[in-house]
């Protein structure tokens, strides 16, 4: 379990110190390695039916770290290894030999998912502080290397927005840690009890306020557009896939952990994720429906699909809410990293980012173009795809407990999904003017596209063990 | 009203100006200032209310290392940001806004 | 695997694999890929028959993969099931022989046959779904691999009638799910089976049993096009004339109607519904888009477009066949789903041979065609009896079998619906009969590309399917009650789906 931490630190370390030809070969080799261990973990997690627990370097808490696995865990840290294993192999034909963001990109890439998998494994929420930090530092890092004055500035104002998040879940954790004296979740979940004093109740606000602002839920989406729309594609592949997807975990994870009585003597909580989720996805969808930009229109397309993880919050006291959650995280996650590292080979391919501009792809860049097409599969929640069986899960959770207009949300948004992407299928289905040229694209680029989105569309067809393996208590 | 408590009291008022600075100032090493004076506050309050007894506990002053550590880190990818963005606008201001 | 399990699989397989290779293919590859698609559609046919084989002895075809706890992706060859794959499996090796003349050189023909062959797969899922999970799966990969061959021409007409479709499509399949997800939530599953799974829910249910009624066939009554959801369908024959042939005269609006057919006899029961009163309504939608369609079509000079409304009108003949209470109406119902397949995707076949042989688009521009391309004009002036309901042909058995089940059911103002719909086919085909054959020719065709060569009036690929399927509705009408016609097994579906015993004439 540790070496999923240590590993991407490792060749992290060594892409930094070697020339970058050779930090992609680590980085691939030390992915490959992480995915199987991602799987191993998994299928104990999965067959053992508890958490595993493991103390680093035979220190407990409250002095060592502790790191704990359960269902949760165990899938996120598997939609994470699974989706940056095919986008370091883009990566390593994206960017050219002399590409000064490509030496950035290995290192960078390396920490970010360092810090993800100890975010995912981490105990307690101080440690989880750090990993917030450090996978929000190697982002910006991401976004700005390589880039000129725009993408810069994008960066710096993705920087503030993150370290306003982390601090005010850091001002949480320190209320917490005086209210009680112990950050380990698994001490604080039987503390905290609905007679909290008030001061938890700030704490719980902020944090949440604070992790809501890093996972860009509406209306605190303002940096996520410039930030994911403008990065090199494989950037905002692991931007939109993964590192928002943390943040989120990191809230249902205290949602229904140690916060869980405070929720249950004030139901009404839950509304409020739901709102803004349902406020999301609408608002999302307008404004990929409007987007002139390629990128920008997948990027607008994240918020809205954000949106959906949050409709699962007045459902958690039900059943099947954490399942149609991690489904949904699990269908974005791969469908977007495909979306997005498609976009980079047309736009590589035509040299402009205009979503008219894609006239007549359909003749030159067919897989590309078919990858593409799934991806989108997913995210309109079409059968069969992992977006439809999110779906299905939470409507079927929502009709559980009655809350019919969640079912209408949902199929609006799906609705409102199709318009998008089929704006830009219809664009390159259009016959292009002849003149346009269309410049060479290694095959890597896109197959890899493709790898990804029939992951997405595949995991639609077998969901049972995914599901099975969330469900396993912390 | 014990040392401690004073100590968390500061920190929280210091926390919501620098918060206050990050979001509203434009000058980009103001902003930097505003988010150090952000980190003191929250590290202040964890250790203010930690030792309310009067007895120093060692794991907030140990977390309050690392977090310095970690905020100098941010404080330090921020300058070179800041002063690559000067280099090649010749502003120390975020330009407007592009969608 | 049993091979009970696998041989639903293979006739699933033999388009699926077939498909996904093609897309593989470079374009020039013209001899594999028509050898793959020749061979999935032919050991398809040799499968079906094997299964039709065993189900009529009794045999039971299924297997069923778990996709989330408590939800399979299942299927099961039944009876009802393979009514519909054995048309879609003939009609397929035709329509794989003629458009293989009709795009030839072509640009796209690697995407072209690769979504067809999906398409026909999704059709064939539809046809073989256990429940209404699987159904609807391959109801929405229906509407995505049909969408490609829709726009494929890629200009702007194209791209505007492919939105159309889509956007109905859409709309239809969310309001489908939205009734399947809730039958889901009430009755745990959704598995279909003999006289319906819905009375199992107690008389409480009654008012969400009806809404869920509501949204469920307004989501197949879109690819149905029943009225008022019919707006696709002239729309889509932007489309090369294969798909239209295949697809809009078959594939998609008969998995509609065919969903229509198992969502009244295997989820609601016709007993259960006609209890709840679902029927009449369903049979006056049914009745309405009949004369409706009819009339359109009389006020079209496209001939396609004629021929677009002409299906909205005749597959209304299926849905009142079912909404009949009562096992004739039923066979009638079924027997009209392969008979107007048959005569449908014959007039498509010609259309498409007037279009690409001479140039001709429109019903006024078709005078004296008859004496340039007899055969092709013959085949047309079958089918186009067929649908007026003339004696010998399917069409005068589906419309027997129909008027009687009115009859039997006391719905003697249904025979008066069937009667003012042929009155309107006359009308709108009769005049197409008399300008082909009676008319002069005009001095030049609007464009001719393919010259008459001895007998042969158009490329060979051409004119066959067309004659063959003609055969088959003279053979479907004047052989009906021979062992193996759709006539006989529209019979022993009726047995299997009422649960009293049943007494046929």
């Amino acid at each position: 379990m540790i070496w999923l931490i240590l590993l991407p630190l490792l060749w992290a370390s060594l892409a930094f110190v070697l020339e970058p030809g050779r930090g992609k070969w680590l980085a691939i080799t030390g992915l490959a390695m992480q995915t199987w261990l991602a799987f191993d973990l998994a299928q104990k997690v999965g067959a053992g039916g508890s958490a595993i627990f493991h103390a680093v370097g035979g220190w407990g808490a409250p002095l060592g770290i502790d790191l704990t696995a359960d269902g949760l865990s165990a899938a996120m840290l598997l939609l994470t290894q699974c989706v940056a294993l095919p986008l370091a192999v883009y990566a390593s034909a994206y960017y050219k030999r002399d590409d000064a963001a490509g030496a950035y990109f290995w290192p960078l890439a390396g920490f970010l998912i360092a810090g993800l998998n100890a975010l995912f494994l981490s105990a307690d929420l101080f440690n989880i502080y750090i990993t917030l930090e450090l996978v929000g530092l190697a982002a910006v890092g991401l976004v700005a290397a390589g880039g000129g004055a725009q993408q810069v500035a994008t960066a710096l104002r993705y920087l503030f927005a993150t370290l306003v998040g982390s601090g005010l879940y850091l001002l949480g954790v320190a209320l917490i840690y005086g209210a009680y004296g112990t950050v380990s979740i698994a001490v604080l979940t039987p503390l905290v009890t609905s007679e909290a004093p008030r001061l938890v109740w700030i704490a719980g606000g902020l944090m949440l306020v604070g992790l809501l602002l890093k996972t860009a839920l509406f209306p605190f989406h303002f940096w996520l557009p410039p930030a994911h729309g403008g990065a090199p594609a494989p950037v905002s592949a692991l931007l939109s896939a993964l590192v928002v997807k943390a943040s989120f975990y990191l809230i249902l994870r205290l949602w229904i952990g140690p916060f869980a009585p405070l929720i249950a003597v004030a139901e009404w909580l839950a509304w409020g994720p739901a709102a803004l989720g349902t406020l999301a996805i609408f608002w999302g969808s307008w404004r990929a429906i409007r987007a002139e930009r390629l990128k920008m229109l997948i990027a607008y397309s994240t918020v809205a699909q954000l949106g959906y993880l949050f409709l699962i919050f007045p459902l958690l006291t039900g059943h099947g809410a954490i399942q149609a959650g991690v489904m949904q995280a699990f269908a974005h996650g791969l469908a977007k990293a495909g979306m997005f590292v498609a976009a980079g080979v047309f736009i590589k391919a035509t040299g402009q980012d205009k979503v008219s501009g894609l006239a007549g792809v359909v003749e030159r860049l067919p897989i590309t173009l078919f990858a593409f097409g799934l991806s989108c599969m997913t995210l309109m929640g079409l059968p069969p795809s992992s977006g439809f069986l999110a779906k299905w899960l939470l409507i079927e959770a929502a009709l559980d407990r009655g809350y019919w207009w969640l079912v209408v949300v949902v199929l609006a948004g799906g609705l409102l999904a199709a318009v998008y992407v089929f704006r830009v299928l219809r664009q390159a289905f259009l016959l292009a003017p002849a003149s346009t040229p269309l410049a060479a694209v290694p095959r890597t680029l896109e197959w890899t596209a493709f790898a990804l989105a029939t992951a997405s569309v595949l995991l639609g067809l077998r969901g049972v063990e995914l599901v099975q393996l969330v469900g396993v208590p912390a | 009203m014990s040392s401690g408590l004073l100590f968390a009291c500061v920190g929280a008022l210091l926390f919501a100006m620098g918060i206050a600075g990050v979001i509203l100032i434009g000058h980009l090493l103001r902003r930097i200032l505003a988010f150090n004076v952000m980190g003191s506050g929250a590290f202040l309050i964890l250790v203010g209310l930690a030792q309310r007894n009067d007895v120093p506990d060692p794991v907030p002053q140990a977390m309050v290392l690392t977090g310095i550590v970690v905020t100098v880190a941010a404080t330090a990818l921020a300058l070179a940001l800041v002063r690559r963005l000067f280099a090649l606008t010749g502003k120390l201001e975020l330009p407007a806004d592009e969608t | 695997m049993t091979m009970n399990e696998l041989l639903p699989m293979a006739v699933l397989a033999t388009s699926l694999l077939p498909g996904l290779a093609i897309f593989a293919l470079p374009e020039g590859w013209i001899v594999l890929r028509t050898t793959l698609n020749l061979f999935g559609a032919i050991a398809k046919l040799v499968l079906v028959a094997v299964l039709l084989a065993g189900v009529a002895a009794g045999e039971e075809y299924g297997v069923r993969f778990a996709v989330l706890p408590g939800l399979d992706l299942a299927f099961k060859a039944d009876a009802l099931g393979l009514l519909f794959v054995s048309l879609s499996a003939v009609l397929w090796l035709f329509t794989t022989f003629y458009a293989i003349g009709y795009l030839e050189g072509a640009p796209h023909r690697s995407r072209f046959f690769g979504f067809f062959s999906l398409c026909v797969t999704a059709t064939m899922g539809i046809a073989m779904a256990a429940n209404l999970f699987t159904f609807f799966v391959f109801y929405e990969l229906l509407t995505l691999s049909t969408f490609p061959l829709v726009v494929h021409r890629g200009t702007d007409k194209a791209m505007k009638g492919g939105t159309i479709y889509l956007a109905y499509m859409l709309i239809g399949g969310t309001a489908l799910l939205t009734g399947i997800v809730w039958l889901h939530h009430l009755l745990g599953h959704t598995e279909f089976a003999h006289t319906g799974i819905a009375a199992a829910l107690g008389p409480e249910y009654a008012g969400q049993l009806k809404i869920i009624f509501l949204l469920l066939i307004a989501g197949v009554g879109v690819k149905a096009a029943l009225v008022p959801l019919h707006g696709w369908l002239p729309q889509a024959m932007v489309a090369p004339a294969p798909v239209s042939a295949l697809l809009h005269a078959v594939a998609v609006v008969k998995a509609g109607a065919f969903g229509i057919v198992r969502i009244v006899y295997e989820v609601y029961g016709v007993e259960f519904a006609q209890s709840l009163d679902l029927l009449t309504p369903l049979a006056i939608m049914a009745a309405v888009t009949i004369v409706w369609g009819s009339f359109r079509a009389l006020l079209q000079d496209d001939l396609k477009k004629r021929l677009a409304y002409s299906t909205v009108s005749q597959v209304s003949y299926i849905t009142l066949g079912i909404a009949l209470f009562g096992p004739i109406g039923t066979i009638g119902g079924l027997v009209h789903l392969v008979h107007q397949g048959i005569m449908k995707i014959t007039l498509f076949f010609c259309a498409g041979n007037y279009a690409e042989t001479l140039g001709i688009h429109k019903v006024s521009e078709m005078d004296g065609v008859g004496r340039r391309m007899p055969l092709t004009t013959l085949a047309f002036s079958i089918g186009a009896l067929g649908m007026m309901g003339a004696p010998l042909t399917a069409g005068a058995i589906s419309k027997a079998w129909l008027s009687e089940g009115a009859t039997a059911a006391g719905m003697d103002w249904a025979i008066w619906v069937l009667w003012t719909s042929s009155l309107l086919n006359a009308a709108y085909f009769l005049p197409i009969l008399w300008r082909t054959w009676l008319r002069p020719a005009p001095v030049a065709w609007p464009e001719e590309h393919i010259p008459a060569r001895g007998w042969r009036e158009t490329a060979l690929l051409l004119l066959l399917p067309p004659l063959v399927t003609a055969t088959m509705t003279l053979a479907a009408g004047m052989l009906a009650e021979s062992p193996g016609s759709p006539l006989v097994w529209a019979k022993l579906i009726a047995e299997r789906e009422y649960r009293q015993g049943v007494t046929l004439p």
